[in-house]
Order: structure tokens, then C-alpha cells, then sequence
């Protein structure tokens, strides 16, 4: 049988070797230094369970094996006492295995998660279901995908003003619940440019699957060029006489009332900003890629591509939903 | 006292003055815990392959990306329904019905403390569970996962009555835990056989007295929480509304307040049955019984010390985290205790591989990576890292499945033959437990490696291309098997009630007090009540003396005179001394009549109708009213006729 269970552990492994190559957004692929450290403590404390796992299990299989023998043990073999096993096996290795793993933790955590100067604050609030998204200091807005700078502290300011979610990008940091009348803060140093995927981890409600984000961490100059176009407002100028006739139906029809175009009369705080909606990747945080079919369909039909979504369909004729997408396709 | 020379066990005409009266007022009236701990057993096992079959269509959904089987809503409401069914009319009342029907037999007695109050924790869990149950006929099942945290259970983000369902069902089955606990307990401390002082209870006595006690400490944190929470829904109260001034953290405080001592209420019972299993087969008494009996002890008391492990990620202060990280590390010593002294016990006995073995073996491997998988979520960085993951999904059903159903089951295959008096089929038995052993492993142990891959938990589906489908069909194919297994035990218990080999007194050569009635056992349990002298009086004791009822009145019911007058003796709490008679109330209905009152009253709750809850508040208060009246009269001694005299009985206390 411990046969079979070491197969089965082996398939599993490859199974998760192969599935590596999808690229999943694994915590045992860390990116900055909180999920890096935390990866370490994972490989300590595999050790230290792959260890008494074996000898425990181990114990077990022998006391079968010795219990099946049963009467036909040789007599005068020495048999330790009931309380010889209580002592070192549940007592003496626990406590010793046990105070490693608190020093662990405590030094661990004391390193996690400290503010420092010069931090970047980024405001992150919960919505159902996607993520708003603010930098005070610059006062840009975005929603469901976060830049941040390679090197700079940040300080995610993180609440929500419905139910509680929980903030996760496993490649760069532990989770951080937003909740209701709280505010947490989540802070990390991220140290390698790349696109890190994120998701809600705290059940709220119909679209909790479908309520992910991505970190986009850039270097310094990336990240510096695209705050500087979020802070001119892409929305003033649209770049064809299309999308101008696009913004016009924008702000006409239902649209601005709920969602908010900066330097437009589009104020609408009830939906996400759109103000870089054409530099995104995603639709309805990562529900789908961000392309001009896929923008028709969640105009028309939101709930085909995420059912129980809040946003309402939108009947426009073919003519004004096209100009409707080609503006803001081109807020970039 | 004095012993008797031979155990009268079942007397024709004792027989007759305990019986249930047959059909329906019987069934509806009874007040015999047998009875009652059978029926707490089949009704929980109901609900465990309900909740099962909705784990497999989870699966289902699960095993490719993007299916389209079930709509988000849809697969909401079925993980809702499947972990509340499973904690809450599943793992804690089957141990509560396994309690019921084994206790008085292990303690030597004839029937619980307060047997009608027995029937009435057993009217209102089923009929709770029942109304829960029924929100799935009427299309509105709960939907806000089963610890339900607000304020997304709250009004304004669940309006519909799906929520009502749950709150309402988890008052009701926590006030069912709460009166069968106080029942344990006055039993546990009263009714014990003379001679059985504390330190001789089977192990078993020991954990339900354990679950007793943290079930009374514990559930009215959860009926608070769920019961505030309800006020918030019905009459606009705002306890959990974090716009009027109320407090999110505070409903997560108190629901963990119950919830984490929950784990161990379900956990603690668990291990007592693999206490009373392990040393039957290994031929020898438990290793360490103080260390063990004082390992559930101190389980109990640690376990209120940990909730706050549940809320690492909640944003609390550091320094108040570290304390519970550090207290969730130090609660797997008792565990550890407990896990040397079963290998102690295989170690130097004599080991006989039956299904029950079989399984008590099972859960050691199994609940060895759950425990080990505990102390890791127990360190504060990774548990930021892992909770609300498909890790913790992994390792709630290593502890939560492996190391409490597994037992269950284990304790099926060893105690049913008592219960029923027929054998379960061996072969079918190994079968199913290798199936589901194999098949638990492929469903739960790749769900670890979906945690890490970044697979949050309560996804409904995942997109193709992040890596998850691979593991997700593993774990779909696994759960099938799993589900299998389940079946076939289910198949050999339905087939063990015509086709299973008579069992006997003692098919396992048992150390324990039940074996040493018949089995099934009479209506009285026991005739006249054994004599304990030592912690395995089965093994000890050769032949069990039973006792002869004295003069005095103190020791009048411990022989067959007792039986005769529907008693049952008292002992004193720590060392059974004689103390005097329990009157066991005759068949009623009020037990019936008080909990369909409570019903009706969670009825108008649900619906908003005033009359109705008022109809059911009558019912209730006049159920009260008429028990508390007619208590003499159902007390009363049968009529004189009802005892033949004496020296007529002696013919028929010979054994039949």
C-alpha cells in the first residue's frame, strides 16, 4: 500500500511538472521577496514533513507488521515501553519540530510587510465584481490591472465597500482580506519586471471566480511613461472622427453614468474607470481578452460572458456600437 | 450488593414493560436512545450522500476549464449546501447518534439521563435539517458557503430567502447539539455501572464527554452569529452592517469562536473510536490511557484558543496573530500523544486486519499528512500564502473527511452488528475501504498542488491555459472512485440487514460493556446492571458478575427489580457509589410535539407570517407546559399487577 501511495505521489508530481508549463500563477514561482521567503519557509517545512511523515508512517507500517506476527514474535525480544513510544514520539520530536517552525515564524514575519520611506500608495478597492484601482498622489484612476514600478515600495491601501474579498497575487505576496469599514495594507518591493495574475481568494458572491487582476510591474521608465499619459488624459482627444462620434453615444447613452473617462463629462463611479480601457488586456477582470468582438458582446450581453454581473445590457445600433468601441479602444 | 449468579438478559415479561408500542405512535412517541441513536444514524447518513452526490457534480463542473454544466449561481449554492450538510447534519450529529445508542450501553445503564429530552434533540435535528434540506425543492438553496461571512449573507447582498434557510437551520441543529451535550454529560457523571469510576470509562465515554462539554462552550457562539445576523435580515437590526456602525470582524470572531472548537467537537469523538477499535484488534488495552484521556482533555480546553487562524488575512495586529499561530502549533501535541500511543497499542499486540482495522489504519495515514498540512497553516507567512486556496480545500477533507469519516465508517463495520445484530460482509468491507482509500487520495492530495499553483477555493470554473486542468480531472476521476467506495458500504449495509451472518454477543472479542447484552439489545439494555472491576470487564472479568437488587433503596435498581419498575440506579460522579433510582418516563409525544412547535415557529420566520410563528410558539409552550404537568403521572410505577411477585419471576430470568 505505501507502494501505491508513493506511485500515486509520483503522478501527481509530473502531472504538476506538465502543468507547470501553462505558466500557472504558482506561489512556488515567486517573484518578490515576501512570496520568496515564504517559498523558503514551504521548502523547510516540506523537508521537516516529508521527514516525519516517512517515520511515522514508517512506525505505523511497523507496528502492523510486528502486530501481525502477534503471538509468534520471539518471546525474549525486548519490547519498549507504552510510555517510551508517548514520550519521544509524541512529545519530544513534536516539541522540537514545533519550536523550530515558531522561531521560523516569528522571525519570518517580522521582515514581511514593513513600511518604509518613499513608499508608492495605491488604493485598491473591492467592488463586485473587479477591482478599483487609484493613485492618490497622481490622481489617476484605473481598474483591475495594476502597474507598479520594479525597486519602489508599495503600500496597497486596500478596503471594499460591499462584501469582504481577499487581495492575492501568489507570485509577489500573501493575502490581504479588503473588508467593509477597514482599511489593510499589503506592502512589497517587487524586484522583477513581468505580468503577475491576481485573484479574489475570499468567496463574494455569483462572480467570485471571475473577479481576477494582473500586476503589471514595469521598469522605472515604463512605469513612469504610462503614469504620465494616465495624468494627461487620454479621453480629450479621440484619434478618429469615429471614436469622437464614439464618445458622443458614450456620454449620451447609459454608459456615463456609471463608468468615468478622465477629462470627459463621464463621471461615473459606480463601474470601473475607463480611462486606459484601450491599453488594457482584459474584459470584466480577466473574463476575456480585450478585443473589439469581445467588447461588442459585453456591451449587448454582459451576462453571456459573465453571468450575475452588475453591468446592465446596452442597446445601441450596430452604427453607434462600433463608434462606441472604436472610442474606447483608442483611450490608450 | 450483591452478585448474582447468572446475567438475566432477556425476560419476556421485562420485555413487554419497555416495549415502544408498534407502528407509527411508537415510532413517533419513543423515548428509547437505541432507537433515537439509530435513527440520528440513518437520517445523518441520508444527508451524507446527499451532500456526496453534490460533491460529485461539483466535480463534474470542475474536471475541464470553462465547462458549462453548472451556472455560477447554481455551484454556489451546492458548495454551500454541501459543506453545511456535511458539518452540520452529517459529522457532528452522527457522532451524536453514535453517542446515544453506545454510551448508556458502554456506562452499564439502561436508557440516557433524560430520554425524553433525547427524542426531542432528535425530532428537532431532523426536523431543522429536513427544512433546510427542503430550500433545495423550493429553488432558493443557501448560497453564502458554510461559514456564510458578512455582510455578504447579509440583506442587501442576499435578499432572497437562501440565506433564512441556513441561519435559521444552524440555530436549530445547535440547539439539538445543546441538549443532547447536557444529556451526555448527567449521563456520563451519573449513570455510571458501580465500579466504573472515571478512570475504567472506555476511551470512547471519554471523548463524547469531551464533545459534550466544548459543544455546550462553543455552540452559542455560532447561534449568536447566526442568530444576530438573522435579526439583521428580519428586523433590520445591525449588528454586521458595516454602513450603520456594525462590525464584519465581529461575526467572523464569533463564528470562528465556534467554528475552530468545532473541528475538534468532530474530531475528538473520531479518535475516541479509533481508541475503542485499535486495541480490540491488537489484542491488548490501549497504550497511555491517562496520556490519551488526557490528550482529548486538553484538546478540549486548547481548542478554544486557536479561531483566530481562520483570520490570519483579515489585516489583524501581528503581535495578536503570532499568540494564535503559536497556540495552532502547540494544540498538535495532544494529537501526537494520542498517534504514538495507537502505535504502542499495534506495536506490542497481536494485529488482526478486519475492516474496522482496516479503517481506524486508514485514517492514521490519512490524518497524519491532515495534522502535518494543520501545523503548517498554523505559520502565519504561509498560511498568508495558502488560506482561501484549494490547500486549505485539501486540508479540511484530510481532517474533516479522512480523519473523522473514515473512523465513522470504521465504527460502522464495528458496532452495527450490535446495532442490528447482523454482520457486515468482510470482503465487501476491505473492498470498499481500499477504494475509497485509494480514490480520497487521488481527490484530496493534488488539490495541495492546486493551492500552490495559485487555485483560489469557491471558483464555480477556472479559464484553460493557467495550468489547473490537468490536476482538476485527476481530482474529478478520484472523487468518483471515492464516491464508489462509499457506495459499496452502503450496498453491504443494506444488504447485511437480510443477507448478514447473526452476530452474537461479542462477535470481536471486545473489552467493552455493550458486547455483554445481545445484539441487538433488549429494550432495557441490561437486566440487572454489570458489576465493573476493571477498565476491560470483558476481558477482565470472565464471567461479568451482574448485580442483585438490594433492600435499600439505593441499590433496589441495580438488579432485576430496577428493570421491573422501569429504573435505572444512580452512582455518584467520581467513584459510582450507589446512590439511588432514575425513573425512565414512559413513550410520548411531547418531545415530538415541542420540537414540530419550534419548527412551526422557524416556518413563520422563513415566511414573514406573524400568525404563523405564533401558532408555533403555542405549540411549543404548551409542550412545555403539559411535560412539566404531566411528569408525575407519566412517572408514575405501572400497576401493581404489572410485576408478577417475586418468586414467579425467578423462572423467567434465565437467559433466553
Amino acid at each position: 500500500m505505501t507502494r501505491r501511495t508513493w506511485a500515486a505521489i509520483g503522478l501527481v508530481l509530473a502531472i504538476g511538472l506538465v502543468a507547470c508549463g501553462q505558466d500557472p500563477p504558482s506561489m512556488l514561482d515567486s517573484r518578490a521577496p515576501e512570496a520568496r521567503s515564504v517559498e523558503r519557509v514551504w521548502w523547510l517545512m516540506f523537508a521537516l514533513a516529508a521527514a516525519v511523515y516517512v517515520v511515522v508512517a514508517g512506525f505505523i507500517v511497523m507496528a502492523i507488521v510486528r502486530g501481525r506476527r502477534g503471538a509468534s514474535r520471539p518471546a525474549r525480544e525486548r519490547e519498549p515501553k507504552d510510555d517510551t513510544f508517548i514520550w519521544y514520539g509524541g512529545i519530544v520530536a513534536p516539541v522540537v519540530i514545533l519550536a523550530v517552525l515558531a522561531v521560523v515564524t516569528i522571525r519570518t514575519t517580522q521582515d514581511l510587510r514593513r513600511a518604509e520611506q518613499g513608499e508608492l500608495r495605491i488604493e485598491v478597492t473591492a467592488k463586485r465584481w473587479w477591482w478599483d484601482v487609484r493613485y492618490p498622489d497622481a490622481g489617476v484612476a484605473t481598474a483591475s490591472e495594476i502597474h507598479i514600478p520594479v525597486g519602489r515600495p508599495v503600500d496597497f491601501v486596500l478596503t471594499s465597500d460591499n462584501v469582504v474579498h481577499s487581495f492575492w497575487v501568489p507570485q509577489l505576496a500573501g493575502k490581504v482580506d479588503t473588508i467593509p469599514g477597514q482599511t489593510n495594507h499589503l506592502r512589497l518591493t517587487a524586484t522583477e519586471a513581468g505580468t503577475y495574475r491576481g485573484m479574489c481568494a475570499e468567496y463574494c458572491g455569483i462572480q467570485h471566480a471571475y473577479m481576477s487582476y494582473v500586476v503589471i510591474v514595469e521598469e522605472p521608465v515604463d512605469f513612469e511613461r504610462w503614469m504620465a499619459r494616465r495624468t494627461a488624459g487620454a479621453g480629450l482627444s479621440p484619434g478618429s472622427e469615429e471614436a469622437a462620434r464614439g464618445q458622443v453615444v458614450f456620454n449620451r447613452e447609459a454608459c456615463a453614468g456609471c463608468h468615468a473617462v478622465k477629462g470627459t463629462p463621464a463621471t461615473g463611479t459606480i463601474g470601473p474607470d475607463l480611462s486606459d480601457f484601450g491599453g488594457r488586456q482584459s474584459i470584466g477582470s480577466l473574463a476575456v481578452p480585450n478585443n473589439r468582438a469581445n467588447l461588442a458582446r459585453w456591451i449587448t450581453e454582459p451576462a453571456r460572458i459573465k453571468p450575475g454581473n452588475l453591468m446592465p445590457p446596452t442597446a445601441l445600433s450596430a452604427e453607434d456600437l462600433a463608434a462606441v468601441i472604436a472610442y474606447l479602444e483608442g483611450l490608450r | 450488593m450483591t452478585i448474582a449468579e447468572r446475567p438475566p438478559v432477556a425476560d419476556p415479561e421485562l420485555l413487554e414493560l419497555w416495549e415502544d408500542a408498534p407502528g407509527i405512535p411508537g415510532f413517533l412517541s419513543t423515548v428509547d436512545h437505541k432507537r433515537i441513536g439509530l435513527r440520528y444514524i440513518y437520517t445523518c447518513f441520508f444527508f451524507f450522500f446527499a451532500a456526496g452526490l453534490m460533491a460529485l457534480v461539483m466535480r463534474a463542473q470542475l474536471a475541464t476549464p470553462e465547462a458549462e454544466l453548472l451556472g455560477p449561481q447554481t455551484y454556489n449554492e451546492m458548495f454551500t449546501m454541501h459543506g453545511t450538510m456535511m458539518i452540520f447534519l452529517f459529522n457532528t450529529p452522527v457522532l451524536a447518534g453514535f453517542g446515544n445508542y453506545l454510551i448508556p450501553l458502554m456506562l452499564g445503564t439502561r436508557d440516557m439521563a433524560f430520554p425524553r429530552m433525547n427524542a426531542f434533540s432528535y425530532w428537532v435535528f431532523l426536523l431543522g435539517g429536513l427544512l433546510m434540506f427542503s430550500s433545495f425543492f423550493v429553488g432558493t438553496m443557501p448560497d453564502g458557503g458554510w461559514f456564510g461571512s458578512t455582510p455578504l449573507v447579509g440583506k442587501t447582498y442576499s435578499p432572497g430567502l437562501n440565506v433564512d434557510f441556513w441561519g435559521l437551520g444552524i440555530v436549530f441543529t445547535g440547539l439539538s447539539t445543546t441538549v443532547g451535550s447536557i444529556n451526555f454529560i448527567v449521563t456520563i457523571f451519573k449513570l455510571r455501572a458501580p465500579g466504573m469510576s472515571l478512570n475504567r470509562m472506555p476511551i470512547f465515554v471519554w471523548s463524547m464527554l469531551v464533545f459534550s462539554f466544548m459543544a455546550i462552550l462553543a455552540v452559542p457562539a455560532v447561534t449568536l452569529a447566526t442568530g444576530l445576523n438573522e435579526l439583521d435580515r428580519l428586523f433590520g437590526t445591525s449588528f454586521f452592517v458595516p454602513a450603520l456602525g456594525g462590525s464584519v470582524l465581529l461575526y467572523q470572531h464569533l463564528f470562528w469562536f465556534w467554528g475552530h472548537p468545532e473541528v475538534y467537537i468532530l474530531f475528538v469523538p473520531a479518535t475516541g473510536m479509533v481508541s475503542q477499535i485499535i486495541p480490540v484488534f491488537s489484542r491488548r488495552p490501549l497504550a497511555g490511557y491517562f496520556w490519551v484521556a488526557g490528550s482529548l482533555v486538553t484538546v478540549g480546553f486548547i481548542s478554544f484558543g486557536v479561531w483566530v487562524h481562520h483570520m490570519f488575512a483579515t489585516g489583524l495586529p501581528a503581535v495578536a496573530m503570532a499568540f494564535f499561530s503559536g497556540v495552532s502549533l502547540i494544540i498538535t501535541l495532544p494529537s501526537g500523544i494520542q498517534f504514538f500511543a495507537w502505535i504502542a497499542t499495534m506495536w506490542k499486540g497481536t494485529v488482526r486486519l478486519t475492516t474496522a482495522m482496516l479503517f481506524a489504519i486508514g485514517f492514521l495515514l490519512i490524518f497524519l499528512l491532515g495534522g502535518i498540512t494543520g501545523v503548517m497553516v498554523a505559520v502565519l507567512p504561509f498560511d498568508w500564502q495558502v488560506t482561501d486556496s484549494y490547500f486549505i480545500v485539501a486540508h479540511l477533507h484530510y481532517v474533516l473527511n479522512g480523519a473523522v469519516v473514515f473512523p465513522i465508517f470504521g465504527a460502522l463495520y464495528y458496532w452495527l452488528p450490535k446495532m442490528t445484530g447482523r454482520m457486515l460482509s468482510e470482503k465487501l468491507g476491505k473492498l470498499s475501504f481500499w477504494v475509497m482509500f485509494v480514490g480520497f487520495n487521488i481527490t484530496f492530495f493534488p488539490m495541495h498542488i492546486l493551492g500552490f499553483l495559485g487555485m483560489p477555493r469557491r471558483v464555480y470554473t477556472y479559464d484553460n491555459g493557467l495550468g489547473w486542468g490537468g490536476l482538476n480531472a485527476m481530482v474529478s476521476i478520484g472523487s468518483a472512485i471515492f464516491g464508489l467506495g462509499t457506495a459499496i458500504t452502503l450496498f453491504n449495509w443494506i444488504r447485511s440487514r437480510r443477507r448478514g451472518d447473526p452476530a452474537g454477543d461479542d462477535p470481536w472479542e471486545a473489552d467493552s460493556l455493550e458486547w455483554s447484552t445481545t445484539s441487538p439489545p433488549p429494550d432495557y439494555n441490561f437486566a440487572a446492571i454489570p458489576l465493573v472491576a476493571s477498565r476491560h470487564p470483558l476481558w477482565d472479568q470472565r464471567p461479568l458478575p451482574f448485580a442483585e437488587s438490594g433492600e435499600e433503596p439505593e441499590t433496589r435498581g441495580l438488579g432485576i427489580d430496577g428493570a421491573f419498575e422501569r429504573e435505572t440506579p444512580v452512582t455518584s460522579g467520581i467513584d459510582t457509589r450507589p446512590e439511588g433510582n432514575l425513573e425512565i418516563p414512559q413513550e410520548t409525544y411531547l418531545p415530538f410535539v415541542l420540537a414540530l412547535g419550534l419548527t412551526v415557529l422557524f416556518l413563520g420566520l422563513l415566511v414573514h407570517a406573524v400568525v404563523v410563528g405564533v401558532i408555533g410558539v403555542a405549540m411549543a409552550v404548551m409542550a412545555m407546559l403539559w411535560w412539566t404537568w404531566r411528569t408525575e403521572e407519566d412517572l408514575a410505577p405501572p400497576e401493581p399487577d404489572a410485576k408478577p411477585p417475586k418468586n414467579e419471576v425467578a423462572g423467567s430470568r434465565e437467559p433466553v
